[in-house]
């Protein structure tokens, strides 16, 4: 735990694999940048790897001020404990106010047990932040700037508001896709500071034995338009109206997890809380009830479509628009209408 | 060679089916009217700890924190197999964050004293964090491994785990005791066998069982009351059923640790999603009404 640092930057972690930053990164750093400008102090980003200097360059053109940059080849691939050593070290030297994460796979290893060792707080799976006064209701002592760390909980069914006082930083981890991702502004420069961190044998308690990593093969998160198919499409042979339709309008093919269990469509379609979180300007739900764990992948919509035959499925209540009826009958005849207007 | 694991479960609400039932009128969620159930992921933690038993021998004890009604997954572990089983109930533990109650759990698995494996669930569905496994290991200063999909190898005390890294997988390897945190797709959990529902299903701890004397003797004295506590548990006891209880004294906690003084975050407001059918459209299922539909969106620029 840091005593509470008014003037301590706000700090986002910057995951890597193999030289490539996660996507999740930049999101995150045109966040801070925001949160930071209302603080009034920098953007500050923990660059841990082998050879990941030249990755400085797009994070600070995405926000950033300062880049920690820790180069090390025992850091080449992620372990937990050589990381945690990397960032707890780093706050305790520079005091940031808040730290983010990406809510990857990695990030909520990493995030947890960073927390763990300075005794501070740490709210998982945001989908929000803000900066706020807020009065502690039990010592009414006001607290001035604190982040505000908003996620959905219980299932998705209400979203809590989370803070930390006092025992500092602030700490999230933020979901996928969910902060937009800002254009780069190539005038914007900052500091490159080389940190090194000593990393004894207790923090490399891994062997890395063999690596498997799949190529991304959708690319859901920047599609402006996403048509998604559930159960209800009902055979992997119907599925491809889903197809036909996603290829008529040029968007991307989304599923729901009772789609992807059936095997109509491969896992990397999957929306939702354990698939991909989206935000399209345009989402069309074929055959999908709208679970709660569905809607926390897509709800943030901008626009949303619902095809479903029970016109009481859950799906129709985030839906602007909804068709009580067939999907067999709708897509046909959904596609047949856009090709007119083309 | 033989190895000892302890297994941390949860008893949680089951926020993954919420019925029509379980929503109030105003479109909120009704905690109460939600059935209690063994986190999902932590069946499978429970899963990966009886195999290793199965094919090593060793024990498998099993761990919750909460209230008195969470030894029901206690039970549910006994009928699948667990060795033994620990209830940690405690009103200084109520709304402890991540960061207490991974403390909590930790110095109750130093109570236990050996371990060569900790599992956990990767995370409890309803809070969806995935932090306390991680920040228990921290704790214990033993190493983590999170997303198990597979135990590949174990032997001479060196584990090789296959792990989920969403975009593809990786095995590492590590040197026990270590923390493993296991997802759902790594097993299909065992159901419970018949023969040890019979012998289990009389399991009590000693704060269900006060509960049970109380009921059943509601004009009895304090005094009576107490005789009869005793001479149940003891009977328990001898049958090798008590489930043994522990509070924060008893696995040495310090109190501003725990609960609400030793959590670093807080509840600042809570929101429930109210579905709201607002700004809703319904489209005849018509050819007219969906190429109504399409023009409506080609107008408002949605799409083209
Ligand atoms: C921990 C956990 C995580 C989960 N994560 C996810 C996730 O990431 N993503 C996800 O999607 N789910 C997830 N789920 C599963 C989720 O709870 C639902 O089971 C799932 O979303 C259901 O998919 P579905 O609505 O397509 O299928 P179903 O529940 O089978 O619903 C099919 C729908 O189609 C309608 N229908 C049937 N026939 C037709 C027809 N001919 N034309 C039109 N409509 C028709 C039906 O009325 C029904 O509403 C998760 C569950 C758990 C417990």
């Amino acid at each position: 735990m840091i005593e509470p640092n008014r003037q301590g930057e706000v700090w986002v972690f910057a995951e890597q694999e193999d030289g490539s930053l996660h996507e999740v990164v930049l999101e995150l750093c045109g966040k801070a940048r925001e949160l930071a400008d209302q603080l009034g102090v920098g953007v500050g980003v923990v660059l841990p790897g082998r050879d990941v200097q030249s990755l400085a360059k797009p994070l600070f053109t995405h926000g950033a001020d300062r880049v920690y940059l820790v180069e090390d080849d025992r850091l080449a691939h992620y372990q937990t404990g050589s990381y945690c050593r990397v960032m707890s070290t780093l706050i305790e030297k520079h005091r940031p106010q808040i730290v983010i994460y990406g809510a990857t796979p990695l990030g909520r290893d990493l995030g947890p047990r960073v927390a763990s060792t300075m005794r501070a707080g740490l709210t998982a799976d945001c989908t929000d932040l803000e900066i706020q006064n807020v009065t502690d209701p039990r010592t009414k002592v006001e607290h001035e700037n604190l982040l505000l760390q908003i996620r959905p909980a219980f299932g998705g069914n209400i979203i809590a508001t989370i803070i930390n006082y006092d025992w500092w930083p602030q700490m999230a981890t933020v979901r996928e896709g969910v902060m937009p991702l800002k254009e780069a502004d190539t005038s914007r420069d900052g500091e490159l500071v080389r940190e090194s961190v000593e990393l004894d044998e207790s923090v490399l308690a891994l062997r890395l034995i063999k690596r498997h990593i799949e190529p991304r093969k959708v690319n859901l998160k920047g599609a402006r338009v996403i048509v998604a198919g559930g159960g209800g499409v009902g055979s992997k042979d119907d599925f491809e109206l889903i197809q036909h339709l996603a290829g008529a309008i040029g968007g991307a093919v989304g599923a729901s997890r009772a789609a992807v269990d059936s095997g109509f469509i491969g896992k990397e379609h999957q929306i939702g809380q354990t698939g991909t979180t989206v935000r399209p300007a345009l989402y069309i739900a074929a055959g999908i009830s709208g679970a709660v764990q569905h809607r926390a992948g897509m709800e943030e919509s901008a626009k949303i479509v619902a095809i479903n035959t029970d016109p009481d499925a859950p799906i129709f209540s985030v839906a602007q628009y909804g068709i009580v009826g067939d999907v067999k009958k709708i897509i046909p005849m959904m596609i047949k209408a856009i090709k007119e207007k083309q | 060679m033989p190895y000892d694991s302890i297994v941390c479960v949860k008893q949680v609400p089951d926020t993954a089916n919420v019925t029509a039932e379980a929503m109030k009128e105003d479109g909120t969620v009704n905690r109460a009217a939600l059935s209690a159930i063994f986190n999902p992921e932590d069946l499978h933690a429970l899963e990966t700890a009886l195999e290793v038993r199965d094919a090593h021998g060793g024990t498998v004890t099993v761990l919750t924190m909460g209230p008195p009604k969470a030894a029901e997954v206690l039970r549910e572990c006994l009928y699948r197999g667990a060795d033994r089983a620990i209830l940690l109930t405690d009103r200084g533990a109520a709304a402890s964050d991540t960061l207490a109650t991974s403390y909590i759990l930790s110095q109750a698995i130093r109570t236990v004293g050996h371990y060569d494996l900790v599992f956990c669930g990767r995370q409890a569905i309803d809070g969806d964090t995935a932090q306390v496994g991680p920040q228990i290991a921290e704790k214990l200063g033993v190493p983590q491994i999170t997303y198990l999909e597979r135990v590949v190898d174990l032997d001479e005390n060196v584990i090789q785990v296959q792990r989920n890294i969403g975009q593809g997988w990786e095995i590492v390897e590590a040197t026990l005791p270590v923390l493993i945190t296991v997802i759902d797709t790594a097993n299909r959990p065992r159901p419970c066998a018949a023969k040890k529902v019979m012998r289990y299903k009389r399991a009590r701890a000693m704060t269900e069982l006060a509960g049970e004397v109380k009921d059943d003797l509601p004009e009895a004295s304090d005094k009576q009351r107490q005789a009869e506590l005793e001479r149940r548990s003891r009977s328990l006891q001898d049958r090798g059923l008590m489930i043994e209880q522990w509070d924060l004294k008893r696995i040495g906690a310090e109190l501003e640790r725990c609960g609400i003084a030793g959590s670093p975050t807080k509840v600042h407001r809570i929101q429930a999603i109210v579905l709201t059918k607002e700004g809703f459209t319904e489209i005849p299922p018509t050819e007219e009404g969906v190429r109504q539909l399409v023009h409506e969106l080609v107008v408002d620029r949605t799409w083209g």
